[in-house]
């Protein structure tokens, strides 16, 4: 501490930064952990979604049956059949054994695409948001284009011109998700961004690349990252519709929107077994409302 | 404000044309030739050459794009390729038809959502709170096509209590003010409405409960003003955002009740959208996307200009 020389404004800075740094970040994230440890909701969600996710990952030691092989004889049993606990399908495949694989592709439409829309919306606004000016004006009203289309129409529409299939699902869910994430980036970006240390560290000669991936991301990522984690459950719920359009998934794939679909000639029948599929998309979906819900909560993320 | 209202219609023009250029993208990001979306595959080769000249897709984009706009304007969207009608004929009486659906469903969740809302917010922390957040939020995450089948489970083919499919006995299409049309309407109108009545409890509670937290109401309440006066202040002060929310909710539901309408085979725009997909109907799929967006535009200025004239407090530069 008893240097003879006067630091220079950086170095304070930096000094300042590894005095803080450590010490915030540990006592931020303890305490998110702490207060998600208090929130047995979100714990139940978590755990529901963490057993969701081994069965569907362990699916072909899980499953009882061939999710692709059908019997003409056995076709529409009840749920409760012995050998085939949850009934089977119209082609007399084992719906168990089908959810469990079905919810590989489910999962994998719900997340990818959030998950992209996640970094390119996050370039994008946080771009936006601290460059300000013409680049903020030119990414802002081509977000606002695609805003002006109801997501479920913008999705379906996309999907719909560019005929079915895994891709073009996932690029039209791409497509609704990144305004979203661009505008929620652009905001919080902008509310850091005039903040009086993105000014200190300007001050003291960082550049922008600097500041954006020191000061400004640090900052933003978390607020976007929940945001982001609201939308898998609507991802999922449209992805699966989009299968249920016959736009997503191509048959025999398992899938649980494809499967909805392909029963739903089935309720006459057996109405409890047909509407299994949309069971699962359900408590998925509101298990990660309720995780992101929890999440917002514990990292007090405002909005 | 009068300044800012009109800007506000000014600055709508480009975001319409720029939902136009995309529906106009949609035909052009389609795999294959466009022209396919216009002659039917087996069309003679010449015929097929006479087709693109007329319809000027030997032009550049940006001609094609004015060239399509001027026609799509005076309301000419082509012609579907499986029926050969023109697109707007059709899209006239399914659009009455969604327009039907989305406004009892938007109002039926508007309803339930102010109810539910409101009483989370005045009762914040307590069961009644968690009760209807509960709802609301299995209102969200509830994939609503298959809340229909549930429905048609129950209440058709359990309990035959009311009919599964179409908007009318006898599979019609048309509208018409008696029990049987009504009795059609209820699935649909209480699978569609989940969704707006979830936002609208949560956007309602938050308002509520903001409110509720304001010194004027215990101002109010100190000077002995009644429980129904107070909730009358509660509601004046609700009011705009609660409406603006429930207004996009209508947008929203007009273009999201696409599966809804699959589910109960509901003869509005969006089994239109599924049969044109199914069929790789181009023209109908544009120009039902075309419709729906600008309506979407339309209502969200309508709904930006209400909430302006009706909350003073909200001034805009």
């Amino acid at each position: 501490m008893s240097t003879a020389t006067t630091p220079t404004a950086a170095e304070a800075e930096l000094a300042v930064q590894a005095r803080q740094a450590p010490v915030r970040s540990q006592g931020y994230w303890a305490g998110v952990f702490k207060r998600l440890r208090r929130d047995p909701v979100t714990i139940a969600c978590a755990a529901i979604l963490l057993l969701m996710l081994l069965a569907i990952v362990f699916a072909p030691l899980l499953a009882p049956h061939d999710p692709y092989q059908g019997s003409m004889i056995r076709r529409l049993r009840a749920i409760g059949t012995p050998n085939y606990l949850l009934g089977t399908d119209e082609l007399g495949r084992d719906i168990l054994t089908r959810l469990l694989y079905g919810g590989r592709l489910s999962w994998f439409m719900g997340i990818v695409p959030v998950a992209f829309a996640f970094v390119i919306g996050t370039t994008l606004g946080v771009t936006a948001g601290f460059m300000g000016g013409r680049v903020n004006m030119a990414i802002m009203r081509v977000t606002d284009v695609f805003y002006a289309f109801p997501s479920v129409l913008l999705a379906v529409a996309i999907s719909g011109a560019l005929g079915a299939g895994i891709f073009n699902a996932i690029l039209s869910l791409t497509l609704v998700f990144v305004p979203q994430i661009i505008r929620v980036a652009e905001s919080v970006t902008q509310g850091v961004r005039s903040l009086d240390f993105v000014d200190a560290a300007r001050a003291s000669g960082a550049s922008g690349f600097t500041i954006v991936r020191v000061h400004v991301l640090g900052n933003v990522l978390g607020p976007i990252f929940v945001y982001a984690t609201g939308l898998i459950s609507v991802c999922m719920i449209l992805s699966s519709g989009l299968s249920f359009l016959g736009l997503g998934t191509k048959p025999p794939e398992p899938e649980w929107g494809l499967m909805l679909n392909t029963l739903r000639t089935a309720i006459y029948v057996q109405p409890w077994v047909a509407v299994l599929p949309g069971a699962c998309i359900f408590v998925t979906s509101i298990c990660f409302n309720l995780l992101s819900d929890g999440l917002r909560q514990a990292m007090d993320v405002k909005g | 404000m009068i300044l800012y209202l009109a800007r506000r219609i000014v600055y709508a023009i480009p975001i319409a044309l720029a939902v136009g250029f995309v529906c106009f993208m949609l035909v052009q990001i389609a795999p294959g030739d466009p022209i396919n979306a216009i002659v039917p595959p087996d069309a003679p080769a010449d015929v097929v050459e006479q087709v693109r000249r007329d319809y000027g897709l030997d032009k550049p984009l940006p001609v094609q794009f004015g060239l399509w706009l001027s026609k799509v304007v005076v309301g000419d969207l082509g012609r579907s390729l499986a029926t050969g009608r023109p697109v707007w004929a059709d899209l006239r009486s399914a659009i009455g038809n969604t327009l039907m659906l989305a406004f009892c469903a938007s109002g039926l969740g508007f309803i339930l959502g102010c109810i539910l809302g409101g009483l989370a917010g005045t009762f914040r922390g307590s069961a009644i709170d968690r009760g209807a957040t509960g709802i609301a939020v299995a209102g969200v995450s509830v994939p609503h096509y298959w809340l229909g089948m549930v429905m048609v489970v129950v209440f058709s083919v359990q309990l035959n209590w009311l009919p599964a499919m179409g908007a009318g006995p006898g599979g019609s299409s048309d509208w018409g003010w008696d029990w049987e049309h009504v009795k059609h309407l209820v699935l649909p109108t209480i699978t569609l409405s989940v969704i707006p009545m979830g936002i609208v409890t949560r956007t309602v509670r938050g308002i509520v409960a903001e409110i509720m937290n304001q010194e004027f109401i215990t101002a109010l309440r100190g000077k002995g003003m009644t429980r129904r006066g107070i909730f009358l202040h509660v509601v004046k002060n609700a009011a705009p955002n609660a409406l603006a929310v429930m207004g996009l909710q209508l947008g929203y539901l007009m273009g999201g009740s696409i599966l809804v309408e699959t589910v109960f085979s509901w003869p509005g725009t969006g089994l239109l959208l599924n049969s044109a997909i199914f069929q790789r109907d181009l023209p109908v799929l544009q120009g039902t996307i075309l419709v729906l967006a600008m309506f979407f535009v339309a209502l969200n200025l309508l709904v930006d200009l209400i909430q302006t004239t009706l909350d003073p407090r909200i001034k805009r530069a």
